[in-house]
């Protein structure tokens, strides 16, 4: 089988690593590393796995950010995707999801036609896990998200999609589109040579004129939703410390506390 | 509508720098020059020192919107039982309808024979439930319910839909949002029409300075709170210019209405047009998973575990923790990661928010994705080896020692004191 997958990725800061200025009670953003989306490496690595059975496979990542998110697109090609595109214009700026869907999927369409488009559940910066759905809706295609296993023959797709407290084993046809997550496999990492390849690679960028689209459908003012507000929540004042000479009386000094609040009786 | 900075007064400090979150701000020249990343965020504005950023106003004018009425709130069941979230949302949609004044706060209940949960909506609150009911819609599919969902919100024409953040909601809301071409608000924690509440809610909970806004204005839009940027910065999200207004919140947040079994309302079965090949998915099956689900939003007390444990057997003495208080095992997500324990149990940001009485946190140096998911629990005790550790910041009560001296004369003295009582 040659197959056709779409891959769509996300160059994102790594938020585990951001602190707050105590003092200041703002960001401190310094030192913050750009890494490749964890759901969105899971994304890839399945459509890897695709390739390793069926040779043939052709894998496109695209993904949308500012000139540096180049970077992710090497990294996925080191990991062994074919081809990557990058979407990037000063018109994309400030997207919502509704905005940045318009314009992936004005990107999807110009790759061509696919069997399977994989886009990670959701980005650690937003946490939306909307922009996959949007893009199937945009598309017309079915989806599938929260995606943990994965299984294809040449007829059907059969995954299994996590729910809180258990999944749904789900069949659907090509094409389709598919949101992963962390469970569904362990992303490899990049080998020597194909960095050493990927480097070379010439890497195309589409900005709105390339993809043809409706400078009202994309952008800060074409988004439907707005930011109104944003803050850093004011810290909860800092409560005691039981400072005792043995733990035995710690637990006592707390256990009295519990029962003098209430909270315990 | 942008950010703009004014050249004259940016004397180039560079303070809005480091307070963008998105790397949104060059310097050029010695002066702040925002690029393509920004999202008019406005952290900036409040930021400087020198009053030189400003957020440009619409350009358009307000939209007639005057058609949508009504809260609406998708009323999740599985199996023929509604999920608790949808229930936390009638109370929320209740307090908005009230905001917003002579609005009903309604139910869309989409399944197949699911006539027993309707008493059950108008006592929690529900002043009407749409009823869609088809076999076609026994198991949730995305297909067969946004198409019947979007086509009754497009007849009915409600200004506020909210879906409870589950996997199934967040797999529904962005395909509705994007058929109706409308804005949606991910995972809110709060939600304000009244400009009054809001701002209350920003002096007495954050820091950002609320001069700026009047709390008379006319203002009914649905202000969407939501943690932005894994937790560390919240964001307050408008949908201005469409109708509706869709958020999904996150479970376990807001507060249920008292049941009171003999509030009546109104029925309305919503005819549809769904066919079977509308469904391009096959549910084959549906597993319940056979390890008792870990329900950290009911819980009364969490006795969670973090990298301090040192290693997956640290659990066990967590596990023995939370059977002498009666409690349920939570952990951070360093020690999900690690693989010690199983993702449900995790607490945080991208795990479950709670907000139990007590919340026993152990060996978790508190990331600020793991405090977003826990500060608002009632009394939070830490137990920790690092004085430093940013989870005393938001602990009640601190203990700074070894967990697994600490640990064991809890159990003890906790099963002396309740068996004494």
């Amino acid at each position: 089988m040659a197959l056709k997958i779409i891959v769509c990725a996300k160059q994102v800061p790594d938020t585990n690593e951001v602190k707050i200025d105590p003092v200041k009670n703002t960001l401190i953003r310094e030192g913050v590393p750009s890494i490749l989306n964890h759901d969105d490496a899971n994304a890839l690595e399945e459509a890897l796995k695709i390739k390793d059975q069926y040779p043939d496979t052709h894998i496109t990542v695209v993904t949308m950010g500012p000139p540096q998110a180049k970077d992710l697109l090497i990294e996925c090609l080191a990991m062994g995707a074919d081809e990557g595109i990058l979407v990037s214009d000063r018109a994309l700026g400030g997207s919502d999801t509704w905005a940045t869907s318009n314009a992936l999927t004005a990107a999807v369409k110009k790759i061509g036609k696919f069997d399977i488009l994989f886009a990670g559940r959701q980005a650690i910066d937003g946490d939306t896990a909307q922009v996959g759905p949007q893009i199937a809706e945009k598309l017309g295609f079915p989806q599938v998200t929260y995606v943990k296993e994965f299984s294809m023959n040449e007829k059907n797709i059969t995954v299994k999609r996590a729910l809180e407290d258990g999944y749904e084993v789900i069949q659907l046809q090509m094409p389709c589109v598919l949101t992963t997550i962390k469970e569904l496999n362990t992303p490899r990492y990049m080998t020597i040579g194909g960095i050493y390849d990927a480097v070379k690679r010439d890497i195309p960028t589409w900005g709105a004129r390339e993809l043809e689209i409706d400078l009202n459908t994309v952008g800060l003012d074409a988004s439907p939703t707005n930011v109104f507000r944003s803050f850093t929540p004011a810290p909860k004042g800092k409560g005691m410390m039981l400072e005792c000479d043995c733990e035995k009386d710690t637990a006592k000094v707390l256990l009295e506390k519990l029962v003098e609040k209430h909270v315990i009786s | 509508m942008a950010i703009l900075v004014s050249k004259d007064k940016c004397r180039g400090c560079k303070m809005c720098v480091r307070a963008c979150p998105f790397e949104a701000i060059d310097m050029v020249d010695q002066k702040a020059v925002i690029n393509e990343k920004c999202t008019a965020c406005g952290q900036c504005i409040g930021i400087c020192p020198f009053e030189a950023i400003e957020k440009t106003p619409d350009k358009e004018g307000p939209v007639d919107l005057s058609d949508y009425r009504n809260v609406w709130v998708f009323a999740e069941q599985r199996a023929g039982k509604l999920m608790n979230v949808a229930i936390e949302l009638l109370g929320e949609g209740s307090k908005l309808s009230k905001e917003i004044g002579d609005r009903k706060v309604c139910a869309l209940l989409i399944g197949y024979q699911t006539d027993h949960l309707i008493p059950e909506l108008f006592a929690y609150g529900a002043d009407r439930v749409y009823q869609i009911d088809d076999p076609l819609l026994e198991n949730y599919t995305t297909d067969g319910y946004t198409k019947v969902m979007a086509d009754a919100i497009c007849e009915y024409k409600p200004e506020i839909v909210l879906y409870g953040a589950t996997h199934i909601g967040r797999d529904l809301a962005p395909r509705v949002a994007a058929r109706l071409d409308t804005g949606l608000t991910a995972d809110c924690t709060r939600l304000d029409v009244s400009l009054k509440n809001y701002i209350q809610y920003l002096d007495t909970c954050t820091t950002l300075d609320t001069s700026s806004i009047d709390p008379n204005s006319q203002d009914k839009n649905l202000k969407q709170t939501r943690p932005a940027f894994g937790g560390n910065i919240m964001a307050t999200i408008v949908c201005p210019k469409t109708r509706p207004q869709m958020a999904t919140v996150r479970p376990g947040v807001m507060t249920k209405l008292e049941k009171d079994e003999t509030r009546k309302g109104e029925l309305i079965k919503v005819q549809h047009k769904l066919a079977e090949s509308d469904i391009r998915t096959k549910v084959v099956e549906v597993v319940k998973a056979a390890k008792e689900m870990v329900s950290l939003t009911d819980a009364k007390i969490i006795c969670s575990g973090g990298r301090g444990l040192g290693d997956p057997s640290g659990f066990e003495l967590i596990q023995k923790l939370a059977d002498t208080v009666g409690g349920v095992v939570g952990s951070s997500r360093a020690a999900v990661d690690a693989g010690w324990i199983d993702h449900s149990h995790q607490v945080g940001q991208t795990g479950t928010t709670v907000k139990p009485k007590i919340y026993i946190a152990c060996g978790i140096s508190g990331a600020i994705q793991h405090l977003a998911g826990m500060q608002t629990s009632d009394v939070i005790v830490a137990i920790n080896k690092d004085p430093d550790a940013p989870i005393f910041e938001v602990a009640d009560y601190g203990i700074v020692g070894d967990l697994y001296k600490v640990i064991p004369e809890i159990i003890e003295e906790w099963s002396c004191t309740c068996n004494n009582n």
